[in-house]
């Protein structure tokens, strides 16, 4: 790594470098704008992770291994891995509908985003075109990862903290609302249920199975009690009680 | 010390000729494949004995070749694509894999410098200042070609086990990074090269007044985080008995149900690579590396020198899969829930206090002796107040049996007395009465 540090300061480009950033950077480009293009969602979060994996070996090979390959952990490992598992969950058949909600938001998207990429281009090229990097020996002279260490817990100590807790923050936020916990007083064990089910009013044995007649093979048909009363326990509540009507049994003239 | 002169340091590395280069990126690829070879043999070989059965012992010498004519079955079966399979994804998925966990091979030190034709060069294909961070990348994006093979299936039990698989890496990860900190706070380096060579200080500790030449395995003096590492690594390798994505009692193969004819043999192949490669990462980080264990170099000096320390590095490899494989004869299977609870309320606290518990300890080592046991009293006995006060939720006394039956509200169930003696029926005592006795004068003869 030292010798890319000494060759990235002086300002040339050594010859691997260049080779590396011209295979990679039309795959990361392909990556963006595969992922903004695919129908499919997985396969967007998959041009994604392309992309990333692309700039984690272009931070490494402009002498910042440390963060290229955090880079690789943290964003493609972790992260888009939690992307994927959401998209998993919502089904592989999903993918984006086409229709536009409001009229004409795909041309004005795609003017504006060029325009912005235009801007912010032109602006990067006139403000760093002439400019050579300086300093990346003495950040990196005891050795990339001391380094990052020794800023990281000594001058930026107190923003690291910050963001830290405003990541533990958010965390414990998701967990509070999405998380239903019922009280441990509120949990029926196997004692409570027990009592429950022989609780007076209540009839412990199963269920009596629907009534299903010569006339219906229905299991919203009421079973009868010995004395000819419907027995209600019999159909399940979510199915109406109706009447059969004349029509639903009479014979359906399928005997021949 | 003759050896240490030859210990390898970052500045050793990206010298070699290509050829060099080469020579070992084929051996560590050839490693990885010939460890896949006698690693199946080996585990079904270990696993039948442990089942009191013989295993595969009909093919070769030992039955050696059946992973071989295994393989060789496999390419000639056929590749079955399923309708419903997202065709491109479902074949990078297993490629994902394997390029993963043979990757993370390049940077493990199988020995010291060496002389390969007269060259001096370490035997180890490459090292970087973040070579273990380098290692997790890899079997962080190996999670890809276990979830993508399960999505791109296009079926319930592969997606389920692809589901699964997320989870559980992502989780076990977490454990696996923070149980790693320990060691890079030791040794104070992430080079894979740097870590062993550390090991192979004796670290003069200063204990309670007496100075301690500490042993320089890891896994001696950070021993949670060792036990940490290794159940970690068990669940990222889907071995078991934390395979989950594939258990085959619940999901039938899990990611790998579609799969079948090469791609299948790709899945299983990265599949004992990566258990290969993560021992050799646990040899590497706790055990040592490639020096010699303790009475060896006890009466012999050369032994962590030249090509011998390969020979090390080979048998404590080949004893952590042993571990593994016995771990997969003994326990069974974890429920999904319990394998989440103990990543996540088990492992990770225990890594943080202990790393709390370590980062105290240096941070003190160049303290007064007086200063320290002040410290680590006023430690002791925050600690052991917070314990005595906690608050413990102490369970309402239970009603005996008979306050619960005259509770018991109007109408209820009615109940036998509590002290009621059924009679013996008197037709039951005159059958016992006449029964024959039974013959019982072979019963010593006769086998159970």
């Amino acid at each position: 790594m030292t010798t890319q540090t000494v060759l990235a300061a002086a300002g040339s480009v050594p010859g691997g470098e260049a080779v590396t950033f011209w295979i990679l950077a039309p795959l990361a480009l392909i990556g963006a704008i595969g992922m903004v293009a695919a129908r499919n969602a997985v396969h967007s979060a998959l041009m994604l992770v392309m992309t990333m994996l692309c700039l984690g070996v272009f931070y490494v090979i402009q002498a910042g291994p440390f963060i290229g390959v955090v880079q690789i952990i943290v964003y493609t490992g972790a992260i888009m891995m939690l992307f994927l598992f959401v998209l998993m969950l919502v089904g592989r058949g999903a993918s984006d509908s086409v229709i536009e909600t409001l009229r004409g938001q795909r041309v004005a998207a795609l003017v504006l985003g060029v325009g912005f990429a235009g801007l912010v281009g032109t602006g990067l090229h006139r403000a760093l075109a002439d400019s050579t990097a300086v300093g990346l020996t003495a950040a990196n002279a005891e050795g990339n990862v001391q380094g990052i260490a020794r800023l990281l817990f000594t001058k930026y100590v107190l923003a690291f903290e910050l963001t830290s807790a405003l990541l533990i923050t958010a965390a414990v936020g998701a967990m509070v609302l999405a998380h239903i916990e019922r009280r441990r007083e509120d949990r029926m064990d196997q004692a409570a249920t027990m009592k429950a089910r022989f609780r007076p009013g209540n009839y412990p044995g199963p269920k009596p199975g629907p009534g299903v007649f010569a006339t219906s093979s229905s299991v919203a048909t009421p079973a009868r009690l010995p004395d000819g009363r419907l027995a209600e326990q019999s159909t399940p509540e979510i199915l109406p009680v109706r009447e059969l009507t004349a029509e639903d049994t009479t014979l359906k003239g399928t005997e021949k | 010390m003759t050896f240490l002169a030859q210990e390898p340091t970052l500045a050793d590395f990206g010298r070699d000729p290509w050829w060099l280069v080469l020579i070992k990126i084929v051996f560590a690829f050839a490693f990885g494949l010939l460890a896949t070879l006698l690693g199946v043999w080996f585990e079904r070989r270990v696993v039948g004995r442990m089942a009191v059965r013989p295993g595969p012992n009909q093919l070769g010498p030992f039955g050696l070749l059946q992973t071989l004519a295994d393989g060789m079955k496999m390419a000639f079966k056929e590749d079955i694509l399923p309708r419903s399979a997202d065709k491109v994804v479902y074949f990078f998925a297993p490629v994902i894999s394997v390029v993963c966990a043979v990757t993370a091979l390049s940077v493990m030190p199988f020995g010291p410098m060496v002389s390969i034709f007269g060259h001096q060069t370490p035997l180890q294909v490459t090292d970087v200042s973040v070579a273990v961070l380098l290692v997790l990348a890899c079997s962080s994006m190996a999670v890809y070609g276990v979830v993508l093979a399960g999505w791109a299936s296009g079926s319930t039990y592969p997606l389920l086990g692809g589901l699964r698989s997320s989870a559980q890496l992502i989780s076990y990860e977490i454990a696996l990074g923070l149980s790693i900190v320990a060691v890079f706070m030791l040794s104070g380096t992430m080079s894979t090269s740097g870590i062993v060579a550390a090991q192979g200080e004796r670290p003069q500790l200063e204990f309670f007044g007496f100075d301690v030449s500490a042993p320089g395995w890891y896994a001696i003096l950070l021993f949670p985080s060792f036990v940490i590492f290794f159940i970690a690594i068990v669940g990222e390798t889907n071995r078991a008995p934390f395979d989950l994505p594939e258990a085959e009692s619940e999901l039938v193969a899990g990611f790998m149900t579609e799969y079948s004819s090469l791609k299948f043999a790709l899945i299983m192949l990265s599949e004992y690579v990566a258990m290969v490669t993560m021992s050799a990462f646990t040899v590497t980080l706790f055990l040592g590396g490639w020096r010699a264990p303790w009475p060896i170099t006890a009466f012999w000096d050369g032994a962590n020198s030249g090509w011998w320390p390969m020979l090390w590095f080979f048998g404590k490899v080949l004893l952590l899969v042993f571990v593994f494989v016995w771990l997969r004869g003994t326990l069974p299977r974890l429920r999904y829930d319990q394998f989440m609870r103990l990543g996540w309320k088990v492992l990770l606290p225990l890594n943080l206090v202990w790393i709390l518990v370590l980062a105290g300890w240096l941070k003190t080592q160049g303290w007064e002796q007086a200063d320290r046991l002040i410290l680590y009293g006023a430690v002791a006995g925050v600690v052991l107040i917070l314990t005595l006060l906690w608050p413990s939720r102490s369970p309402a006394p239970k009603p005996t049996l008979a306050e619960e039956i005259n509770n018991r509200p109007p109408g209820s169930f009615p109940l036998p007395p509590l002290d009621l003696q059924v009679p013996l029926s008197p037709r039951t005592q005159r059958i016992v009465a006449e029964r024959e006795p039974a013959n019982l004068a072979d019963t010593d003869s006769r086998e159970v």
